[in-house]
């Protein structure tokens, strides 16, 4: 690394520069004003509205029985927005994806209910489903060329006529099957929510000191051991707390019924999580879908079928819709012809935002919208128990979208001026 | 970078031209664009294509690189006669191109950007390691010195740092010919110097250059040869060191030079 002159010197230093808390915590400041700011305003907002809802409702908002309560509120909606990212990453939007979800979901109850199948066969029918839709919407708007906004604006318009002949006008089919109903209410025992937690941190930190001691020894640039120490160490406090207050007693009448442990949505959640991340950032298919995004046409000289890379986004995100329309459906043990309408999509779309992800396409990532989704969820349960009317945790939730959106203008010129992007 | 690929690559000036173009012929529809076009490109030596808007220079750098094919003529590479139908025949001869608008991703980083669509892989997934030394090992083979960081983001870098990036792309995968649109068009006098700088240590390394540009500063300062397209005609390809800046231009506005009807 001695070829390594500054003659750019206005360019910020990079981390891997960085010695000392000092420096890296310089490093950081620098990445942040040169508009690099990533998840960092959601994560503050959500410490702030987790404090002031902490203060204005101290016994309910803080309780282990609400903090779960949250997580499967939130959810759904963190599922579907995971999924968006990978069409935001593109800069295309499918405003279909919260109905298509529904239509999964009315499929699985069909599957379910009247041709009595088992569990898995239903949950396989269902992502087939929104793996069907997926792809044609992806064709329309890759092979055909229309613009995503209205393919999937027809298809948010269409989708909700479909449900409606499978539901039928004001009916609902019953979700009665244990396993599926497991995944919003039930939790996981004690003891294994501790080891998944374990493995967890002990995975990432273990992963990222080989790759840290791997790079050092092969003369590349590598993260700095304080840095390092330093987020295994935060990864490691925010598990132990969220799994031991999620390991207490929370159920009003223990003697009743216990209710106690990480919950199964959490855990499907995380899973999704670690394999979707693991897909955009470890395969070249990730590569070529930030490439797409950032530029086509350099992708398209490069080689990259662009087209493929679209529908494949689009197939991704309509599956994982629809797992986040199953959950919606487990949720409220049934499907109706509005489960996945109203604001769902919108919530989805936002939480994405919400959390970094940029609708100019290009810059994102799937934590992003777990993070959005539960700002979302914290702004809609803490204002619930404030005793707010809808309207209000509307128009708080349309305001702090609206902040997050300029967040994300403001951070793109900073960005433009110093480069980051 | 690939020392060895370069090395075995004929001694610079030699007689045998690695890239040979002869008769070329060319038309959309009814628009005659390229008439009996010949063209020779040695190994280690900068061939500057110049010509005026119009005169065909695009259309014959693009059908080198397959974008689209020609009518007619002989397309000899290395000796042999070949026919390229894409991109990706020109490709595999080792004929890279730097477009103008150098489609670089912004929201990559330079190491990215270089293994843009040729990513390496071990077993199945990227391998960062692997890219991120070879991406090194290549710019400090072309004695780049302006980039800071090869994991800093292309959008991060000025004009020349990104037309840097842009050539070291075009170099990293044995390539024999690189072609260079206008790459010093939108450079101030700094960065000029360095691209021209690199574009003279691409050819000292074994490497034939097609340069296209309408700077003849430029043309005279790095070329070894000179290529003078008029209206789809190549009117003369000729040494540096035999013709003059005026002689030239009057090829480039007029086809001739003097009054005597075609040079040479």
């Amino acid at each position: 690394m001695t070829a390594q002159q500054t003659e750019t010197p206005e360019v910020a230093p990079e981390p891997w520069q960085a010695s000392g808390i000092g420096g890296i915590a310089r490093a950081y400041v620098a990445k942040v004003r040169g508009g690099d700011v990533g998840a960092l305003p959601a994560v503050l907002g959500l410490v702030v509205l987790v404090v002031v809802f902490s203060v204005l409702r101290p016994e309910t908002f803080t309780s282990e029985l609400n903090f779960a309560n949250l997580i499967n509120q939130s959810a759904a909606i963190t599922v579907i927005a995971m999924g968006l990212v990978f069409v935001l990453l593109l800069g295309e939007i499918d405003l279909s994806a919260g109905v298509t979800g529904g239509t999964a979901a009315a499929v699985m109850g069909v599957v379910m209910t009247n041709h009595e199948q088992n569990w898995l066969i239903s949950i396989l029918a269902c992502i087939a489903t929104g793996a069907v839709i997926g792809a044609a919407i992806g064709l329309l708007v890759a092979r055909l060329g229309i613009p995503s906004f209205v393919v999937t604006l027809a298809a948010f318009l269409g989708l909700q006529g479909v449900m409606l002949e499978i539901i039928g006008e004001g009916g609902t089919i019953p979700f009665k099957n244990e396993k599926i109903l497991a995944l919003t209410d039930d939790n996981l025992p004690v003891w294994l929510g501790w080891t998944i937690a374990l493995a967890l941190v002990v995975g990432f930190a273990g992963l990222t000191f080989l790759r840290n001691s791997r790079r050092r020894r092969a003369g590349l640039q590598y993260e700095p051991m304080l840095l390092w120490a330093i987020k295994s160490g935060a990864l490691l406090v925010i598990t132990v707390l969220v799994t031991y207050y999620l390991s207490k007693e929370r159920s009003i009448n223990p003697t009743l019924k216990s209710l106690k442990g990480v919950p199964v949505s959490l855990v499907v959640i995380l899973g999704l999580l670690l394999v979707l991340s693991f897909l955009l950032s470890r395969t070249a298919w990730g590569r070529h879908v930030y490439a797409v995004g950032g530029n086509g046409e350099a992708a398209r000289r490069a080689g990259i079928n662009v087209k493929g890379i679209k529908l494949s986004c689009f197939v991704l995100s309509s599956s994982v819709a629809a797992i986040g329309g199953l959950m919606l459906a487990a949720r409220s043990h049934s499907v109706s012809p509005s489960t996945g309408g109203n604001e769902t999509l919108l919530y989805a779309v936002g939480a994405a935002v919400i959390g970094g992800t940029s609708l100019f396409g290009g810059k994102g990532r799937v934590v992003d919208a777990v993070i959005g989704g539960t700002v979302i969820a914290v702004i809609s349960n803490g204002m619930g128990l404030l005793n707010k009317s809808a309207g209000v945790v509307y128009i708080v939730t349309g305001l702090v979208l609206l902040v997050a959106a300029s967040v994300d203008a403001i951070s793109r010129r900073r960005a433009a001026a110093s480069g980051r992007v | 970078m690939t020392a060895t690929a370069l090395e075995r690559s004929a001694v610079p000036g030699s007689s045998e031209p690695l890239l040979q173009l002869r008769g070329i012929q060319k038309s959309f529809g009814a628009v005659h664009v390229l008439r009996g076009v010949d063209l020779d490109v040695k190994a280690g030596e900068v061939t500057a294509l110049v010509g005026d808007n119009g005169a065909g220079k695009s259309t014959l750098i693009k059908g080198i690189a397959g974008i689209h094919g020609f009518d007619e003529g002989e397309y000899r590479f290395d000796g042999r006669r070949v026919t390229v139908h894409g991109p990706k025949d020109a490709g595999a001869l080792g004929i890279e191109v730097v477009y103008q608008d150098l489609a670089l991703c912004d929201n990559l980083d330079v190491v990215h950007n270089m293994f843009l669509g040729r990513e390496l892989r071990r077993s199945g997934l990227l391998d960062e390691d692997a890219m991120e030394q070879r991406a090194r090992e290549t710019l400090d083979g072309l004695s780049v010195r302006t980039l800071q960081s090869v994991r800093t983001k292309v959008a991060a870098l000025s004009g020349g740092q990104r037309q840097t990036v842009a050539i070291a792309r075009s170099v990293l995968w044995n390539s024999r010919v690189v072609i260079l649109d206008e790459p010093t068009a939108a450079l101030g006098v700094a960065q000029t110097e360095q691209v021209l700088l690199l574009v003279r240590r691409l050819a000292d390394s074994g490497l034939g250059v097609i340069l296209i540009s309408h700077n003849l500063n430029d043309v005279f300062r790095v070329a070894d040869e000179i290529a003078v397209l008029y209206l789809g005609q190549m009117v003369a390809q000729i040494r540096k060191a035999d013709t003059t800046q005026s002689q030239v231009v009057q090829l480039i506005t007029a086809g001739r030079v003097g009054d005597e009807g075609a040079f040479a």
